[in-house]
Order: C-alpha cells, then structure tokens, then sequence
C-alpha cells in the first residue's frame, strides 16, 4: 500500500467521503503525519536519554574516579629477618562494608637490609594468577600456566612478559608500610 | 464439569486467541525426513528452560555480596533440602547445553543447512553459542570460591590487553581496581540479568527465523541449493511430502530432551556438584585456579603461546574465530549441502573436534603447570642408589626440582622425565646445566650450595638404566668453581649440552 492509497483509506474511514479531499490537504496531512513521526522519535530518543544518562554515569563514574591509596601498616621492621621472603597480609584501598574476605590482599616482602624491603605484587603479570614463593628454590612460581620468577622479580621461565610487580614500602615509627595500588595489568605493547 | 470447562477454555481462547496464534506454529509442515537429526536445536533449548529454572531456585538462596556468597554456596550444598541436586542440575545443565549447543553448530555446519535462505538462522546461532560460553564463564565465577576470584583476575588481565581501552574494560570487568565487593555483583547482573535477556531474544530471533525459512530437508547429494529456486522448489517439495510438525516430529525432539533431562539429573545425584574450593581470600595464595572443562582447550592454548605471539592471540584470536564464524554463511550460501560432496567441511569438523578434545585433556592435565601436589621422592626409589642418593633425592624435593621434573613417576611435567638422566647427562653437564637453566630452566647458581649441588647430583647420576654409583671420576670435576649468581640475569639463556 502506498503512502497515497494509505492517506486516502484514512480519509475514507474519518471523513466518509475521500472525493472531497483536494490535493493540497492531502499535503497537510502528509505534513502532519512527517511531524508526528518526529515528535514521536524525538520523545522516544528523550526518553532513551533521560533514563539512560544517569544509568551510564552510575556504571561507569567509579572507573573515572581515582581510586585513593593508603600506606598500610604490615609488621614491625624487627619481625622480618633480613634475607627473607614472606608474605603479608593487608587490606584494599577502598573496601567496600559488604565485601568481606574478598577486601584483603596479600603481598610477598623481602627484607634486603636493616631498613630496605621490597614488596613484590602477587599476581604473576602473564595473567593475573597468584604466585607462590617456593623457599627452597628461591623462586616464585606461578601455578596457572608456569611462569617462574627470580627472587628479584625478574621473569625466569614460562610466558610472562615483564618482570613481577613491585609496591612502593616505607619504614615509619618502626612498622613497615605498603602502599595500596592496583592490581597491575599488563596491556598492550605493539 | 469437563463441558463446562471446555466451554469456559473455548471462550478463553477465543478472547486471547491461543489456539489461532500458536496452532499454526505448532502445526508448521516440515520435511518428512526431518527425523533424529534434528533435535539438537530443540534440546539445547530444552537446557536453557532448565538452567533459567534451576537458577531461579538457586537465586532464592544465593547472597550476590563479596563477603557472603561463598557461605551461601555452602549453605545451598551441604545444608538446604535437595540444594545439592539443585546445584548438581545448574552445574551439568550448563555443561549439556553447551555441549549439545555444540553439537546443534557442528550438524547444522555438515548439513550446509546455514546456506541460502537460512544465513541468519546460523548467524543468529553463533551469537546464542557466544552468549552461552559468557554465561559458562559467569556462572563459574559465581561459586565465588578461590578459583571464583582468580577467574575473574585472570579474565580482566585479558581483556587489559586490548590496545588504548584495554585498562577501562579490565577495571570494568573488576568493578574497580582490585577485587572486592564490586567485582562479584558485577558478574551476577550479567549471569542472572544481562545475558539471559539477550538468549531469550536471540532463541526468539532464532525461532522465528525458523517459522520463516521452514526446517530444511536433509542434504541430498546432487541437490544444490540454487538461490533463484530454491524457495519454489522448496515450498513444492514441501506441500507434497511435509508433514506438521506437532506431532509428526515433535515427539523425537519431546523424547531426546527427557533423555538428556534424566541424564542431567542423574549426573546431578551420582556426582553431585563441582566442589567448592577454598573461600575468596585474596590472601591465600595456595590455589590452582583453572577453568571449567569447556574452556579447558583454552586454557591449554594459552600456555602454549610464544610471548611475542601472545597479545596478538588473546586479542585477535577469539575475535578471528567470532569472524569466521558469524560471517561463514556469507563466504558460500550456495551449492550442494551434502557432507559427501563437502570433504573439506567433514574434514573442517573432525579437525576441529580432535584438536579441541586434544586440547580439553592437555588443558586437564595441565603438564606445562609446576606440580605442587608432589611429595618427596618414597624409599622406593632411592634405596638402591644408596645414601648419597637419599639426601639427593631430599634436596630434589627441597629446590623444587620435583615440582617441574619427574622420576619414577612422582613429580611435574613441565621440563624433561629425569627418570634416566644419568643415561644422557655427566655429573659436568648436569652442574652446567642446574647453575645455568635455560630452555625455560630457572638458573639455580645462587640458589644452592657447593655441597648440595654435589649431594643432587649424585642422586641425578643415579638415575640409570642399571641402577648403580655413578662413574666416580666425573662427580667433583666443576664443583670446585662454581659460575657466578645469575638471579639478576633475566632470562635463562639456551646452553643445554645437545
């Protein structure tokens, strides 16, 4: 059915009598169907707007929003022997009340000197897996696709591409502190 | 009573109009030998009903908090009446429907039925199979166990990969920049909320698609599918042999979907559900996280990667197969359907299938994975070799040699059997070769004394075909000058004596 014998059947079910309708209000009608149309996708794309707006900010807002950092105390200084790798415990930088046990995290720390430490990230940076650190070898080794680490973080075997990543730590009023960051992704490198 | 019951439903539908709507959908004319192979598509449909009921069921109960799903996991297994069967349902209705899913894809693709007039039928198929493998992923995850969490890790380190917007969608992925309590309600919105909306509109697509096009005949050889006739010739053959779907042929699909129901429950009640691992505690760094079994190909492949390829793939290769995939009818949608005048598609799908279940077992068995199960080597193996070997074999536990070499079968798979390495390697090869590493060896000059070093290769040397001391004149010869500590070296390089 064209847009002529569509106008005309309306016209014969309102009016009674198509033969009366002239040319010229044939083109108004097509007019105001063109502006209903329009108001119509216009308050639809409103709508779609109006709700969709506060949605997308609600979701996407925290990957803006920087996330804080805190130095978080994890020991004594005088409870890590110089030497040693182990692992401590602490918690996110932002947990959320309802997150629970999921909010901890854990970092491998080795005392180099009376008051150097380093603090190795967890996750090996092939994928993200937990590396373990096995004392005896004095290596860490990753359980999900073998990637193995010197005890300086360098890559010794397996698929990773850089080195473990470090925490910044410092020593104050006797306690060793690790700062909060990210869980450290390796991106793209062309 | 009937009668006035029937005269009530009559009234009923006449309002609603029941009977007109569905009555010619139930009734459509398909081929007359449309028979067993057909009832993937309805099966699979089948499994996804019962995953969207068993799930609710399991909703009632499941806390989505970072905190508490774990507790309400266990609560729902080992507590609540029937939850574990409940579970066990969820669990291996997922697995069938991606399996017969699979399956549905694999008959459809050797049938050529995705040609001429049916290509989006196939296409909007391929979505439902993508969608399906997201709800796999996600309802994984969900149990929220230790390997809940890795899952998620892992999952967000790849999607970091992608050029410029790879970070954003990692962070995305999370709900922040670590795990917490963001993360899981994340995954639960897409698994319980987000995902299935798209399923069900995609079987809606895909049923209508169905009504439009008509089931297709079984492919005859000599039969091609001709664009500019095929719906005449079809439409003809079809008003002559077809017959109504309900219940013609309805029955085979009724009675295939009870099979695998029954299946999916007794697999339910015999094996119950996948364990739980250990709670979500970040800090618990004793873990193997490792995927379902439909992912384990996967899994596998990605071990396997060269570093420098690795980006490319995990980037470009899902993204490669989703291509080929969505876009195959359109590379021939036209031609004979029948297998037998398509060696190349039989050969497609039996390459295919074997190197995905190649890959599934090697994904299971994860060899190129540290074995942290392995204990120290049992008297057994040393007590022939005598006491210098005992202490060897302790020192081979204590460095971790075990956890990547085996002898006598206790130990890892990742670097070479040393079951007999004392056949191929002397005590001089063997020191070059535990100080230096290489071909993926950790370098262990530094990271073990003089003396152990001449304990573990005493015990290695011992490792023979005739077991007995080894040749006492090559033990000692480099002890005395050991290469200096390489822990600062980067990687290993290659210098293993051919």
């Amino acid at each position: 059915m064209d847009t002529k014998a569509a106008v005309s059947n309306v016209e014969l079910s309102v009016n009674g009598s198509p033969h009366s309708r002239s040319e010229p209000c044939e083109q108004s009608e097509l007019s105001r169907r063109r502006f209903f149309l329009r108001v119509t996708i216009a308050a639809g794309s409103a709508i779609g707007v109006l709700v969709g707006l506060p949605v997308i900010g609600f979701i996407f807002a925290p990957l803006v929003r920087p996330t804080p950092s805190n130095w978080r105390p994890v020991g004594r200084v005088d409870s890590f022997a110089i030497g040693q790798t182990v692992k401590v415990d602490f918690s996110d930088p932002s947990p959320l009340p309802w997150s629970g046990i999921t909010a901890r995290t854990a970092a491998w720390l080795r005392r180099v000197g009376p008051s150097e430490f380093i603090a190795f990230s967890i996750n090996c940076r092939h994928l993200g897996c937990p590396v373990r650190w096995v004392d005896g070898a004095k290596l860490f080794m990753c359980p999900c696709h073998g990637g193995v680490y010197y005890e300086d973080g360098t890559v010794a075997a397996g698929p990773p591409p850089e080195p473990l990543a470090r925490y910044r730590v410092q020593v104050k009023d006797g306690q060793v502190e690790i700062e909060t960051s990210p869980i450290p992704l390796t991106t793209f490198r062309s | 009573m009937l009668k006035s019951a029937i005269k009530v439903w009559r009234l009923i539908d006449d309002r609603i109009g029941a009977s007109e709507f569905i009555g010619p959908l139930m009734k459509h004319i398909v081929p007359r030998d449309a028979r067993w192979w057909y009832v993937f598509g309805s099966a699979a449909l089948c499994c996804f009903i019962m995953q969207v009921i068993t799930g609710i069921g399991l909703a009632l109960a499941y806390v989505p908090s970072g905190g508490q799903a774990f507790e309400s996991l266990k609560y729902i297994t080992e507590e609540a009446p029937l939850g574990s069967v409940l579970r066990g349902m969820h669990f291996f209705g997922a697995s069938a429907m991606v399996l017969i899913a699979v399956m549905h894809m694999a008959q459809v693709y050797l049938h050529a039925t995705y040609k001429y007039p049916r290509e989006m039928n196939w296409m909007s198929g391929v979505v439902l199979l993508l969608f399906t493998l997201a709800m796999g992923f996600t309802g994984q995850l969900l149990r929220w166990d230790a390997n809940g969490i890795w899952s998620a890790v892992v999952g967000a380190e790849q999607a970091a990969r992608a050029p410029v917007v790879g970070p954003l969608i990692a962070h995305f992925i999370l709900g922040g920049e670590n795990i917490g309590g963001a993360t899981l309600t994340r995954f639960y919105v897409m698994h319980v909320f987000i995902f299935p909306a798209f399923i069900f509109a995609g079987v809606g697509l895909h049923m209508l698609l169905i009504m439009r096009h008509g089931i297709s005949e079984m492919p005859k050889a000599g039969q091609p599918v001709k664009p500019a006739t095929y719906k005449r010739d079809y439409e003809a053959r079809l008003k002559k042999t077809g017959v109504p779907f309900w219940p013609n042929a309805m029955w085979r699909d009724a009675v295939f979907s009870l099979v695998v129901v029954i299946g999916i429950i007794v697999c339910a009640v015999v094996f119950g559900p996948p364990l739980l691992d250990k709670p979500p505690d970040p800090t618990t760094l004793n873990v193997n996280p490792a995927p379902d079994w439909y992912f384990l190909f996967y899994f596998a492949v990605l071990s396997m990667l060269p570093a420098n390829l690795e980006t490319w793939v995990i980037l470009g290769g899902p993204l490669v197969v989703i291509l080929v995939l969505l876009f195959l009818p359109l590379l021939s949608n036209k031609g004979e359907r029948a297998p037998s005048r398509r060696p190349w598609a039989l050969a497609t799908v039996l390459f295919v299938g074997t190197s995905v279940v190649v890959l599934t077992i090697y994904g299971a068995k994860s060899p190129w994975s540290p074995n942290f199960a392995a204990q120290p080597l049992g008297e057994q193996v040393t007590a022939t070799a005598g006491p210098g070997a005992t202490a060897g074999a302790r020192i081979f536990f204590d460095k971790g040699c075990i956890y990547c070499h085996e002898v006598d079968r206790d130990g890892g798979q990742r670097g070479p059997n040393l079951s007999r390495v004392g056949d191929r390697l002397t005590a001089e090869q063997l020191i070059i070769r535990i100080n230096n590493g290489g071909h993926n060896m950790p370098a262990f000059a530094g990271r073990i004394t003089r003396d152990e070093l001449a304990t573990l290769v005493v015990f290695l040397q011992s490792r023979r075909t005739n077991a007995g001391p080894p040749p006492a004149a090559t033990g000692t010869v480099a002890l005395t000058a050991p290469p200096p500590p390489s822990a600062n070296a980067g990687r290993p390089h290659d210098d293993e004596p051919k």
